[in-house]
């Protein structure tokens, strides 16, 4: 079965061979790619197959599709109509009811092996799956029966990746990631409450440009855009660096834009390209709005202590305690007790060099006897 | 009879007042000293220098160019973390090649039951149930239990040190590439590493109170030397 390739969908939407060429260097560009990638890009622009993707939604608030229809280099438009085929994501396609359903079991027959899976949310398992039932039926159900014949996954958000606020503690519906349901399949894992449009959008393309998925890191995550920390190219870094911090929300140094670690930023605990792309089109980012990172895109953010504290409580030694609480305690008690064993060893010691010297006294008034 | 291996001697009450002696044996060599010390200094600064970085100093004002306090409070962190790293690894390789007291520190004999009866000996010393210790040349029971759980401590220091390092140094550094694993163990949020780094500070401190407290007692009132010791390498033995 002959498909058609991007090129050819761009051509019959008007686009022409200049334009075509430019939104490849521009691809290049976005993804961190040098001059020579662009002939490559173009190629593969030309000549593959446009690969359908299905996006399903499972426990999520769509935070993740809100921000990547604002993406805008590649604009999701282009991303969307041209480079892709989204051929069903029940939350923004046209079909509703049974002929939606009827799409997604077209796609995985006809495109067998061949299709993307991006999952926005995640599968609740207890009861069943029965915490989540797009359609009628249990999302992990859903998720397994179209992922089968997949040729990779993508896990959009925190979510998808490692659980997000439904999967925090208490978890009442053990709501899952992705990656422990299907374990059979190559995962991607775009985390972040939600991911920047930018970064979901170059990942697609970074797929379909090159038919492979981009190089991932020890989690899973692609090297391009996690490869670093918020706070390694972070514009207030040299304020971390320099000592100066913001002590209070509302001091001289909050005006002046000095280092937020002391409120509890996550920045230098968060694997993502925030400090880099930004977001809104390269607007702001959290903590040019003069918020710390709250690590978003990190595993159990919800669950790691408080937003505004460095060193966080660990709830195993009870309810707000921290390192320092525990240490102190500990430290405090060890030097007490130090103190209390050190003024026994000495009344014991003095007790006991009375004693011996009597004894030993004895026995020299008996051997002198 | 093959007589009864023991690792301490001498528990009974001091000899005679007329007939005083001073024995003493060598026990700790140069290198052994020589690390010691150093690791004492390097812990001092480690945990001065990670308190700070966990919980800064109060800020500076002014341009950021004229400061550099943060920088290079992680600067000595990470100088005497290699200081504390290679100095272990280096104390490892001469508890192979130094005398039978330098293993000490790695190898507790949990297997022999000799061991845990002056272990609980020791113990009843320590809590004024026994009247005089054995003495030892080299660590009594309790105390060589003492150092490998500090050895112990040091290397998960080490280790998620590193990690935490490799981070800042970039996802193609040596250190990430060494010990980034680390970091997925502990569930992949290096925040959670942070916290148990915090706590390794603490356990260290800890360790560092009971150390220098069991010395200077020891020193004074089990008859043997114990300060001096780390300096000239002898234990001396006041009978």
């Amino acid at each position: 079965m002959q498909m058609e390739s991007f090129y050819d969908v761009m051509r019959s939407q008007g686009v022409s061979r200049r334009s075509f060429l430019k939104f490849c260097s521009l691809t290049a560009t976005s993804m961190g790619l040098g001059a020579g990638f662009v002939p490559q890009i173009a190629h593969a622009l030309e000549n593959q197959p446009r690969t359908p993707v299905i996006w399903l939604h499972g426990l999520e608030c769509t935070c993740c599709s809100e921000s990547f229809i604002r993406s805008a280099h590649p604009l999701a438009k282009d991303a969307i109509l041209s480079m892709i085929s989204l051929d069903y994501d029940d939350t923004i396609m046209a079909a509703a009811g049974h002929q939606a359903e009827a799409i997604l079991d077209e796609i995985t027959t006809k495109y067998k092996g061949n299709y993307i899976v991006a999952v926005e949310g995640n599968p609740p398992l207890n009861e069943d799956g029965m915490f989540c039932m797009p359609g009628g039926e249990p999302f992990v159900e859903k998720l397994k029966r179209v992922s089968k014949d997949a040729s990779a996954i993508i896990a959009w958000g925190a979510c998808a990746s490692w659980g997000c606020v439904q999967a925090a503690k208490p978890n009442p519906t053990r709501a899952t990631p992705v990656a422990d349901v299907i374990t059979d399949k190559p995962i991607i894992k775009v985390p972040g409450c939600p991911p920047i449009p930018e970064v979901m959008a170059a990942v697609i393309t970074y797929m379909v440009t090159f038919g492979r998925i981009p190089p991932l890191d020890r989690q899973g995550r692609p090297k391009m855009f996690y490869g670093q920390r918020i706070h390694d190219k972070c514009y207030r870094r040299p304020h971390f660096d320099a000592g100066q911090f913001v002590e209070d929300w509302d001091d001289e140094g909050a005006r002046k834009g000095y280092c937020l670690y002391k409120m509890g930023c996550k920045g230098p605990t968060t694997y993502n390209a925030c400090s880099t792309v930004r977001w809104n089109d390269g607007v702001s980012f959290p903590i040019q709005s003069g918020h710390g990172c709250i690590g978003c895109s990190e595993n159990g953010f919800w669950d790691k202590g408080s937003f505004y504290d460095r060193v966080v409580d660990i709830n195993q030694f009870g309810i707000e305690s921290n390192a320092d609480k525990i240490g102190l305690t500990v430290a405090g008690a060890a030097g007490a007790a130090i103190v209390a064993h050190a003024a026994v060893s000495a009344i014991k010691s003095t007790a006991l060099k009375r004693q011996d010297l009597k004894s030993l006294n004895d026995v020299q008034r008996e051997e002198t006897r | 009879m093959k007589p009864l291996k023991t690792y301490g001697f001498d528990n009974d009450i001091p000899a005679e007042l007329g007939g005083r002696r001073t024995t003493a044996v060598y026990v700790y060599q140069a290198p052994v000293r020589i690390w010691h010390w150093l690791t004492a200094i390097s812990v001092m600064v480690l945990a001065i220098t990670g308190f700070f970085i966990g919980k800064p100093l109060p800020t500076l004002s002014g341009e950021a160019s004229a400061h550099f306090l943060m920088g290079y409070i992680r600067f000595a962190h990470f100088a005497a973390a290699y200081v504390l790293a290679v100095g272990l690894i280096f104390r490892i390789y001469w508890a192979i090649v130094g005398n039978a007291y330098s293993r000490e520190l790695f190898i507790v004999p949990v297997w022999d039951p000799q061991w845990w009866r002056e272990f609980f000996y020791e113990v009843r010393w320590y809590m004024f149930m026994v009247r005089y210790p054995k003495k030892y040349v080299g660590h009594n029971p309790v105390g060589q239990f003492a150092m490998f759980c500090f050895f112990l401590c040091a290397v998960g220091m080490i280790l998620s040190g590193f990690a935490l390092y490799g981070e800042g140094l970039g996802e193609q550094s040596w250190a990430y590439r060494m010990f980034g694993w680390v970091i997925s163990l502990v569930g992949g949020n290096s925040m959670t590493l942070h916290g148990l780094h915090r706590l390794g500070m603490w356990f260290t401190i800890l360790f560092v109170m009971l150390h220098i407290y069991a010395a200077i007692r020891e020193d004074i009132m089990s008859k043997q030397s114990m300060i001096s010791t780390m300096v000239s390498g002898f234990r001396m033995f006041k009978s």
